[in-house]
């Protein structure tokens, strides 16, 4: 608290009127909330605040966190914070819609690299991560024993991988269900030492990214990797649930999802195979946004520095199980949830997701050529991926 | 207000004063028309043709004129933002080629048959048809997407008949693509692949909705019915039993009856029905946007939602704004030109005699039912004498009534 306190006598010097008050102030917190207990647990830690500082909010979980977002802005009426979605972010910073105040907070330097990385749009750190979730591989611990298999069988690279999933796969099950898109394939290309670049340089049609296509192609052939649609589920999580895949890979949320719809699923979540490439993850997480000039910005970042204190931030983990956005907060809470540590590790070699202005466009047409046309012709899928990439990378470079 | 309308009342014969007050009454409604809907569409078209990226006021001074940009990026600059709005603009056309035909013969059967007198209780099926519109379209998509799953009611009971139903609201393929690779079609011939209007290839443009969009159409053709059914039933019910009888009379069986005597006088029905329709399935949102819009490999993306998606997610509000302006040019010209296939023809070219014109024009449906009654037996001078004679009794019996009513 005493930087806050700092903060607040700072603000409390002759002038300090455009933006700079930290107490008396109004604050409206928008959030996309995962369910009532983040919702609680938010509106919880923002009143315990508000008391402590002399200010009044008022937290609002969005049905439609974007579209109430865009209507906000549009109105000249955006929330004094809200959660900012990484696909999202570089679109709002590049359009100027986001104050870049991370680099004012007293914890700046303490947020994991990769996530601060995810947030920094022109070389400026804008906004603070939330929290963070990565991919892992989870293991359906009783199909695991039925086909034989140990501790010491856990795969470590792409062959291993291959090999427990077709040992894995029978009449009823297949041995990896994965989500057929960018979110999930884009882990294999990572891995193989490709990616799809950034708005610098878009590298979609390389031959690593053909490679791993390639190789999640051969599993198919064999049998051994589905996807959802193709086993009759909604996603992979449900088709890991129903037993219709031995291994899935999902984040930290496949938790809550087997917690709540299929309580008797036994499972471990591992860090994923390395490939050729090397280990590689995505990494995903939402900031906390504050509008561009916001009037309430000083009490805004007052709040955001509590929130994302470590203390707070395990609090939250604890609430609805999200990973602290922290190194000290991360490593700390993956020493409390031992099952979780997969996630935590991950982070090390996580990449960003591609995310420029327009690229979620590219992403939504490449998903639809991979429903549409499958991994067959890695060259057939990737060159247009190339291509509307860098038309929208043109457009985002101006 | 009261003093210049009472001062008009007074000025006895001298109207003057009159207009005045009739502007000063309506100012209320001309103030919310104005305030709802003109300065918004208004200020719409402004955006879709500003660089305005949803960011502060449409108005303020960082927003540029940018001509015709926006429009030009979805119709003519090649790229994936003109291939989505071609593939939205497929998918939609394909939607209203099924829904529209497909819900008004259903609506027009259903009031067909919750109108026949001899149907005991007629007052459950009418309720029980009208219910689906008034439920609320996105409680309906809930339960069809549990219905329509892979595993769910609709494959279920399709596996009892031996069929392996599809994967409804995930499968992209298109219907007719389908049906062609049944018989061993499975890629474009030559002259197909090439790309047609709006960067979509010709074998794209002809497949047909795909399944997940046809899942959707049979949405939309159980939830509008009963709306339309309703306004069928309306105007069944204006056509008056002695004009039944009468076709009876001149020896029409039920069917003929039907197609030429029922189906004419609905005309003005069946306009309103086809033209909400129309506009209506141009304009599906909410279905699309439960379902989350762009899965089933964008093939359930309308231009209604991708001018949502366009704005509200690309933040590329003026681009989102031109969709919005070309699906409103695009309904007027097609409302137009049903119109114009609808329209009352010219009496003569159709062979019906001149006993319409004579009687005036079309302003009054119920004034066509001789007419239509002469419709039935056709063209034939010698059944046409014979009508004269019915319609001059019928005009009889039936002279005081109307009268009576209107």
């Amino acid at each position: 608290m005493a930087t806050g306190l700092v903060i607040t006598l700072a603000a409390c010097s002759p002038g300090g009127n455009d933006g700079g008050e930290t107490s008396g102030q109004d604050l409206s917190i928008l959030i996309g909330s995962s369910g009532q207990a983040e919702t609680d647990a938010v509106t919880q830690a923002a009143e315990a605040w508000a008391e402590e500082t002399g200010n009044t909010v008022e937290v609002i979980a969005a049905n439609d966190l974007v579209q109430q977002l865009g209507q906000g802005f549009s109105g000249n009426n955006p929330p004094d914070l809200f959660y900012m979605p990484w696909d999202q972010f570089q679109t709002y910073a590049g359009q100027g819609f986001l104050e870049p105040y991370a680099d004012d907070l007293a914890n700046a330097d303490e947020f994991l690299p990769a996530l601060r990385e995810q947030f920094t749009y022109d070389d400026q750190f804008y906004c603070a991560p939330k929290d963070f979730s990565t991919l892992a591989l989870q293991i359906d611990t009783a199909a695991w024993e039925a086909a034989g298999l140990t501790d010491a069988d856990v795969p470590t690279d792409w062959d291993g991988l291959a090999q427990v999933a077709a040992q894995l796969t029978t009449d009823d099950t297949t041995g990896l269900v994965l989500g057929r898109e960018y979110a999930r394939i884009g882990v294999f290309m990572g891995q193989a030492g490709g990616g799809v670049g950034d708005a610098d340089e878009v590298t979609a049609d390389s031959p690593e990214n053909a490679e791993a296509l390639e190789y999640l192609q051969g599993l198919v052939e064999a049998g051994n990797l589905a996807y959802p649609q193709d086993v009759e589920a909604g996603w992979a999580g449900e088709a890991f649930g129903l037993g219709r895949g031995a291994m899935t890979i999902e984040g930290p949320w496949i938790n809550g999802a087997m917690a709540n719809d299929y309580p008797d699923r036994e499972f471990i979540s591992v860090e994923l195979p390395e490939g050729p490439g090397g280990p590689s993850t995505f990494a995903f997480s939402n900031c906390w946004g504050i509008p561009a000039e916001s009037d309430t910005r000083d009490a805004a970042i007052d709040l955001v520095e509590y929130f994302t204190s470590d203390e707070q931030q395990l609090a939250f983990a604890e609430a609805f199980g999200v990973i602290p956005s922290t190194e000290s907060g991360s490593s700390a809470y993956a020493e409390q949830f031992p099952e979780n540590a997969a996630f935590v590790a991950g982070v090390e070699y996580a990449q960003s997701p591609v995310a420029f202005a327009g690229a979620a466009t590219a992403v939504t047409e490449f998903n639809a050529s991979l429903e549409t046309q499958g991994l067959a012709d890695p060259a057939a899928v990737l060159g247009p991926f190339q291509e509307n990439l860098q038309a929208a990378a043109d457009k985002a470079n101006g | 207000m009261t003093g210049t309308a009472s001062g008009s009342r007074r000025g006895g014969g001298i109207r003057r004063g009159e207009a005045r007050a009739g502007w000063l009454f309506v100012t209320p409604a001309v103030a919310i028309v104005g305030v709802f809907l003109a300065i918004p569409i208004l200020l719409a078209l402004w955006v879709s043709f500003s660089d305005w990226n949803g960011f502060r006021s449409p108005l303020n001074p960082n927003v540029n004129f940018v001509g015709l940009d926006n429009y030009a990026a979805i119709t003519t600059d090649t790229g994936l933002d003109q291939r989505n709005f071609g593939r939205a603009v497929r998918n939609n056309l394909w939607y209203v080629v099924f829904v529209v035909p497909l819900q008004t013969i259903v609506a027009l059967l259903l009031a067909v048959q919750v109108n026949r007198a001899v149907l005991r209780g007629r007052g459950f099926f009418r309720t029980a048809f009208y219910f689906p519109s008034v439920t609320s379209t996105v409680a309906i998509v809930v339960v069809f997407q549990f219905l329509f799953t892979a595993s769910g009611a609709v494959n279920a009971v399709l596996g009892f008949f031996g069929i392996n139903g599809p994967n409804w609201f995930n499968d992209p393929s298109g219907v007719f693509h389908n049906i062609l690779a049944a018989v061993g079609v499975t890629s474009a011939p030559a002259a197909l692949a090439e790309s047609g209007p709006l960067g979509v290839t010709w074998w794209e443009w002809l497949a047909g909705p795909s399944v997940a969009m046809s899942s959707l159409i049979i949405l939309a053709i159980f939830t509008t019915s009963g709306t339309f059914m309703l306004l069928f039933l309306a105007g069944l019910q204006n056509i008056g039993a002695e004009v039944d009888e009468a076709a009876r009379m001149d020896g029409a069986g039920p069917v003929r009856t039907f197609f030429s005597v029922t189906l004419p006088m609905l005309r003005p029905t069946l306009f309103t029905v086809l033209t909400l329709g129309l506009i209506g399935s141009w304009q599906v949102f909410d279905q699309i946007y439960v379902l989350g819009g762009s899965t089933a490999g964008g093939t359930i993306t309308t231009p209604a939602f991708l001018a949502y998606q366009t704005s509200f997610d690309d933040l590329k509000w003026g681009q989102g704004a031109a969709i919005a302006f070309i699906l409103f040019v695009f309904i007027i010209l097609l409302t137009l030109f049903q119109r114009w296939v609808l329209r009352e023809r010219d009496p003569k070219g159709m062979g019906r005699g001149g006993r319409r014109a004579g009687r005036g024009g079309a302003a009054d449906p119920r004034r066509h039912e001789p007419d239509a009654a002469s419709a039935a037996v056709g063209a034939d001078p010698a059944d046409r004498a014979l009508l004269t004679g019915a319609d001059a009794r019928e005009d009889g019996d039936a002279g005081p009534r109307d009268g009576s009513r209107s």
